[in-house]
């Protein structure tokens, strides 16, 4: 052993933080993902993206079962908490100062590029597999058969609550001036039937933070941002099995 | 009465037997228990005066709240939508379906000892679910969409429906067999009973389920809660039986008979092993949670060690398990006046048990994994004075009924052999 001389002064670390933005991209490019990066993680591993995202088309039509399957892509580092979606949403949907159908969380992230926190936008997911959907009594709130957006039929609302509950995202609030409760809906009856292709918050997002669309059509840049290698797109809450119809991706 | 009926229940003799015992004793027997009613003893009214003010404050407070909007009345938040009212209405309906097997367990299935105590569980369960409707009218936003929506809109997935539903169909159920019982048509009531005992089972454990089935919600997600559910019913049937049969002696000031005294030592054993189970199902439930997500044993924590564990460690283990256990251990039931303290120490607490199951579940918020500055506490809920009215409406209910039963229905002696 009195011959092994570590060099201690000029190790090499190997944590995340040691691999360099160029050799980073040169390893994404070969249709690779960091895992651990968005994780908190310290861990480097790189592991295939492609299963993750698509055999073939026909798994694609499983996931997107709408036509339009509306869905929303945030791209969290653009988010500077402007809050003109929030101002947007409340003008064009009507909502009362108590609720939200949309808000930005902040979080405290030490992060190498400088920032020291981070906006998250939220709002309902519009789940694949709505939670609330299936708890209501009397069918108040839906699955839009044609475009996937979950609904609500205030008149038959009882408030119970239970929906609230039920959601993962806290995406839901009871509307006294409707006597029902109320959620984002896409802008469906104060924008999309009316011919707009954007919801109200994501026309009034200046950094592109908010990118709405069809998820369903392969040339939709929603598609584009959520079906490619080079970043990592993640839902919120993916444990409760909920399949949202929001995506995040940073980068 | 009773003897005529022989072969197989069909409406039409339901109907036979009940125009003809209407016919008969029914009216005479309701013009003895009014002039019954009438002559009790001046206590008695000071109390029913107490009860009847109760009520009229407590509906006061909940048509109050209403006039205001449960918004501004109500503690609940987005956060925490479901609060005290909705425990109390777990409270009313777990004690109701609780009655409901004690009541057919003597009644249905035919234990001997079980057979007194079965006129005043079956009126006390139609009481207490009464009691529970009423709060629950008081919390739903639109009660009066709900009757249409509910029939003309179900929603069959839901919990809340199934819940909702059969909690009538049960409430239908359990007044048939009572009004049998009046009659002493005891194989038409022991029909309607087992009906009763099935939609209330049912019911209850949708009820759990409505909880069990939020995957939202770590701490109340699994087949846990539908099975705790039943067990907790029997457990409270148990001690709210002993609890107003003793009170109802003490009314009627009357000294108990031999088989009533029996009776109350099985009911005492059984909810001595009701509690045991409870403890037990307790246990690994908290033992099995902290193992899991970070949310459940956020939750667990709040309940052991942050401001739950007053509730958890005094209210709900000691005064409402542990001590009935040790009493009721050591008096084998034998002893009344113990049994009564032990139920009435139970039923006191068991209203805390609903309150923590029902806050504890939604004090984690959703995104609090996510590590947002607005999620990083707990989510607090106190509640407000118009919730207190509504649930001492509840209490004012159960108790004027109680006390109303008492009376007319002459302190629930059977004859049922």
């Amino acid at each position: 052993m009195k011959n092994v001389k570590i060099d201690l002064g000029n190790l090499k670390k190997e944590s995340m933080d040691s691999v360099s933005p160029m050799e980073r991209r040169e390893f994404l490019k070969i249709g690779l993902i960091i895992t651990g990066v968005f994780a908190g993680g310290t861990v480097l591993s790189a592991v295939s993206n492609f299963n993750s995202v698509f055999a073939s088309p026909e798994e694609a039509a499983e996931k997107y079962p709408y036509k339009p399957h509306y869905g929303m892509v945030i791209r969290q580092d653009r988010c500077i908490d402007c809050e003109r979606c929030i101002d947007a949403c409340t003008l064009t949907n009507d909502v009362p100062s108590y609720g939200w159908r949309t808000r930005i969380l902040e979080k405290d992230v030490p992060d190498a590029t400088g920032r020291k926190r981070e906006f998250i936008p939220v709002l309902c997911n519009q789940c694949n597999n709505p939670p609330c959907v299936r708890a209501c009594p009397t069918r108040a709130t839906v699955k839009d058969e044609k475009t996937g957006i979950v609904l609500m039929r205030s008149y038959k609302c009882i408030g119970c609550k239970n929906c609230m509950l039920a959601c993962p995202y806290s995406a839901r609030y009871f509307n006294e001036e409707r006597h029902a409760i109320d959620k984002c809906n896409f802008c469906y009856d104060t924008r999309l039937s009316k011919g707009e292709k954007l919801t109200a918050c994501a026309a009034a997002c200046p950094t592109g933070a908010r990118n709405f669309g069809d998820l369903s059509d392969p040339d939709s840049d929603v598609y584009k941002m959520v079906h490619q290698l080079e970043r990592t797109v993640w839902v919120l809450r993916p444990e409760v099995g909920a399949k949202p119809n929001v995506f995040y991706t940073k980068g | 009465m009773g003897n005529e009926v022989k072969q197989s229940v069909k409406t039409s003799e339901i109907m036979d037997g009940l125009t003809k015992s209407l016919k008969s004793s029914f009216l005479v027997e309701w013009y003895s228990t009014l002039v019954g009613f009438l002559s009790g003893s001046k206590s008695f009214y000071v109390l029913l005066g107490i009860g009847i003010l109760i009520v009229y404050a407590g509906t006061m407070g909940a048509f109050d709240a209403f006039r205001i909007g449960y918004r501004h009345a109500y503690g609940v938040t987005r956060d925490i939508p479901w609060g005290i009212l909705i425990s109390t209405y777990i409270f009313f309906v777990v004690t109701s379906t609780g009655l409901c097997i004690v009541s057919a367990i003597g009644h249905v299935f035919g234990v001997k000892d079980f057979m007194p105590v079965v006129k005043r569980a079956v009126f006390l369960s139609i009481v207490t679910i009464t009691a529970g409707f009423t709060v629950i009218f008081f919390e739903i936003e639109n009660p009066i969409r709900m009757a249409l929506y509910n029939v003309i809109s179900p929603g069959l997935t839901s919990n809340i429906w199934w819940m909702g539903t059969l909690y009538g169909i049960y409430m239908f159920f359990m007044i048939v067999e009572f009004i049998f019982i009046l009659l002493d048509n005891h194989r038409l009531a022991t029909y309607f009973g087992l009906s009763g005992l099935i939609a209330g089972i049912a019911a209850h454990s949708n009820l759990g389920a409505i909880f069990g089935m939020l995957h939202a919600r770590e701490y109340w997600y699994g087949p846990y809660l539908p099975v705790y559910f039943i067990a907790s019913a029997l457990m409270s049937g148990c001690a709210t039986i002993i609890f107003f049969t003793w009170l109802g002696y003490k009314i009627t000031n009357e000294k108990m008979d031999r088989p009533m005294l029996r009776s109350l030592e099985a009911v005492s054993k059984l909810c001595m092993l009701m509690i045991a189970v409870i403890l037990f199902l307790t246990v690994w439930k908290i033992i099995t949670g902290l193992v899991g997500g970070p949310d459940k044993i956020e939750a667990l924590r709040a309940m052991m060690t942050g401001p739950y564990a007053f509730n958890f460690w005094v209210l709900e283990m000691l005064i409402g398990l542990v001590v009935p256990f040790i009493i009721f251990l050591s008096s084998k039931g034998k002893n009344v006046g113990m049994s009564f303290l032990a139920s009435a120490m139970m039923v006191f607490a068991i209203f805390f048990m609903r309150y923590d199951l029902v806050v504890i579940g939604q004090i984690v918020p959703v995104y609090h994994e996510l590590g947002v500055r607005e999620y990083a506490g707990l989510a607090a809920y106190t509640p407000t004075f118009h919730e207190i009215m509504v649930v001492v409406a509840g209490l004012g209910i159960t108790a004027t009924t109680f006390l109303v039963g008492e009376k007319v229905f002459g302190g629930h002696k059977s004859e049922i052999h």
